[in-house]
């Protein structure tokens, strides 16, 4: 069949620092053209140069849902940013057979002194959609959004969730042949979630093509049927999403029970440091079923927040969530006002609790409320190791997240 | 699942800009409407939150206006064509006013609007043009203000107000042009967002804003004609003022207008494409 979607040998160079910064000043490069006239004119002289994406080469067919895969700085990003034509490959040729539209970040373009309905006008509009096509599905955006009320409000009088709430509303209505979708899943409340990825769906069983990244291993199986996994710029893997996802979660991923984040001061919160360790605060990435699972985490705050929690979500590596839970759980307090400083947090899983096999710990900061995220990381790959879990006494892995050993009160109640 | 009908040739090919490729027209037809939905924010945002409101664009050239008439009108005693001073000095004021703000506007419009130019395609010459775009609403509510001084000060127009409308697109094409250019320097040198103001400054004084161009002494009167805007200005006077029209200086103006235009254009297209990754 023919694809709706050509990538051949695509390439992104990004330029580290140097003299060719990418944010430079008149002075400086006059003074670099003063001093070395012919290297400031040869171009990209002495700078370290990153290859972003190398040697990318993929199809997709009409009507596909592609889920892109990779961690963090894997390169997804930058791939959708060349298929949405936001930034050139250095080399390499992609060829459309089909309008696209991206939906990069929602909310794009919403200016926060114009009201809800002329965002609406103004966003669909960056987005590529025509003013015929916003007037004849701007009910539909409206009842999607649930915003009917504050039409005329300027959105920037909108609680955080309402404003997502609105910007999806408007991305969920844009109808290219191809559309390009990054996270957009971590927005909003459950069931606003829940409505999103039903959406998806549709847009999908609608013959559209649409290419998915997430990290939400969950929506990437549920929403698409093959995957291609990136690492380091380049395509690992490309299959159906089971095994992709499988391969991702487990070769690609080593197991990791400690990480160290950069930490940047423009963020209110910044993750720090997230680490599995044992009784004697050790660090270690594989833990006996009768074990108890302790995690540590530090952050920083740069400015008092209000409102936010620090969660911790477990996977299994086909992508099912175990559990979720947040430092609020046991302490609401933490929804008042967080100062400025440093902070430690701790929170244990008891023994004899998981099943065994592997886990994928993400970590996020986010709004309890809206469900904005502010920092999301996959941090810990972690190992339940069998020591002699129900089942196994008796030979046998049993099914289940959760491997637990219950206390059954057995007594006969007649002879 | 619907079949989909797919073109036999692509609708994009997405491949490194050439050294000459150029900005594509075509694409900007494509987003027309949204050059129309970035101007009509710009219209309704600028005096958002504002106490004087639109009042802020007849401000600006009035007051300007009254300190020119006290300190040349009065005080230098300047020739003015045989026109009030005041209406004289309005008449230079209105449209400099536009083209100042509307190189502003264009020039920062770029790096004001990073997170869009990140995160979304479209024809990125878009963006300062709406910003010019968006000047002419209050161009419009300046020539109001020079309509009413002058009836208060008797000068009649003649029927060569007709060529108000080829000046006013003179200036914006032009107005474009520098825009532009300043607005793709910018991406890349931050210091645009300081030189600009400190250059419209010195440019009010060798626009014959302040003094006609017939001040200034003949052996000095063609460096004026390098500044495209100095024959602008002496044009809209003609217009308004029944004044007789200096040929020969608008068409250099109109020339090097076309000139600016295609040379910013051709460097815009040049750079556009690298904006996402150095803004």
């Amino acid at each position: 069949m023919q694809p709706i979607i050509r990538v051949q040998g695509v390439g992104k160079q990004y330029h580290l620092g140097g003299p060719a910064a990418p944010y430079s000043t008149l002075r400086e490069t006059i003074m670099e053209m003063a001093r070395k006239p012919v290297r400031a004119l040869r171009k990209n002289g002495n700078s370290s140069t990153l290859w972003a994406l190398q040697d990318l080469d993929f199809e997709v067919s009409p009507g596909e849902v592609l889920g892109i895969i990779g961690r963090n700085g894997a390169g997804k990003s930058t791939l959708l940013k060349i298929l949405s034509r936001i930034t050139e490959p250095t080399v390499g040729r992609v060829e459309l057979f089909g309008r696209v539209a991206s939906l990069l970040e929602v909310g794009t373009g919403f200016h926060p002194e114009l009201t809800g309905r002329e965002n609406i006008f103004l966003n669909g509009s960056i987005l590529g959609m025509s003013r015929k096509e916003i007037e004849r599905k701007f009910d539909e955006i409206v009842d999607f959004s649930e915003v009917e009320k504050f039409l005329d409000t300027p959105v920037k009088r909108y609680s955080s969730g309402m404003y997502v709430r609105l910007a999806f509303a408007v991305a969920a209505h844009l109808q290219p042949e191809i559309l390009i979708v990054d996270e957009v899943l971590a927005v909003g409340d459950y069931a606003f979630q829940q409505k999103c990825l039903n959406k998806m769906q549709d847009v999908s069983t609608s013959g559209r093509t649409v290419l998915f990244v997430s990290h939400n291993m969950g929506a990437v199986s549920r929403l698409t049927q093959r995957c291609i996994v990136l690492e380091q710029g380049r395509i690992v893997a490309s299959g159906p999403t089971a095994s992709a996802i499988q391969l991702y979660m487990t070769s690609g991923l080593m197991q990791r029970a400690e990480l160290i984040k950069n930490t940047s001061p423009d963020k209110a919160m910044n993750l720090r440091r997230i680490a599995l360790v044992d009784e004697q605060g050790e660090v270690r990435s594989e833990v006996p079923y009768d074990d108890r699972l302790r995690f540590v985490l530090d952050y920083e705050v740069n400015q008092p927040v209000t409102g936010t929690s620090v969660g911790i979500a477990l996977y299994t590596v086909d992508g099912t969530c175990a559990m979720v839970t947040g430092d609020f759980d046991s302490h609401p307090e933490l929804l008042g006002t967080r100062e400025s400083g440093r902070y430690q947090t701790t929170v244990e899983i008891p023994p004899c609790w998981l099943n065994t096999g592997r886990y994928i710990v993400t970590v996020s900061i986010a709004n309890a409320s809206s469900g904005v995220i502010y920092d999301h990381v996959e941090a810990i790959v972690l190992e339940v190791v069998d020591t002699g879990t129900p089942g196994s006494r008796h030979g046998v892995r049993r099914k289940g997240v959760l491997q637990p050993l219950l206390d059954w009160t057995t007594r006969q109640v007649s002879k | 699942m619907e079949s989909v009908r797919l073109p036999a040739e692509p609708l994009v090919v997405i491949q490194p800009t050439s050294r000459w490729s150029l900005v594509s027209f075509k694409d900007i037809w494509a987003y027309r409407e949204l050059l129309f939905f970035l101007t009509w924010r710009d219209v309704k945002v600028r005096y958002k939150q504002t106490a004087l409101g639109a009042a802020w664009a007849i401000l600006q050239p009035l007051f300007m206006m009254i300190i020119f008439t006290i300190f040349f009108g009065r005080i230098a005693g300047v020739a003015s064509a045989g026109i009030p001073y005041p209406v004289f000095a309005l008449g230079g004021l209105v449209p400099w006013t536009f083209f100042s703000n509307a190189i502003t506007a264009s020039g920062n419009s770029l790096v004001g609007s990073a997170n869009l130019i990140t995160k979304v395609y479209f024809p990125r010459l878009i963006v300062p043009a709406a910003a010019m775009l968006a000047g002419l609403v209050d161009f419009l509510l300046a020539f109001v203000l020079l309509g009413v001084l002058m009836v208060y000060y008797h000068v009649v127009p003649t029927m060569q107000i007709l060529f108000l409308p080829v000046l006013v697109l003179l200036t914006a094409l032009f107005s474009l042009g520098v825009g532009t250019w300043f607005a793709a320097l910018n991406v890349k040198y931050r210091d645009v967002r300081f030189a600009l103001p400190f250059l419209i400054q010195l440019w009010l004084f060798v626009s014959s804003v302040i003094l006609p161009s017939s001040a200034i002494p003949q052996k000095w009167r063609w460096l004026l004609l390098l500044n495209p805007m100095s024959g602008i200005i002496e044009g809209y006077r003609s217009a308004l003022f029944g004044l007789p029209f200096d040929w020969p200086a608008l068409g250099i103006a109109s020339g090097l207008t076309i000139l600016t235009l295609v040379y910013a254009i051709y460097t815009f297209g040049r750079v556009e494409r690298s904006f996402a990754d150095i803004i």
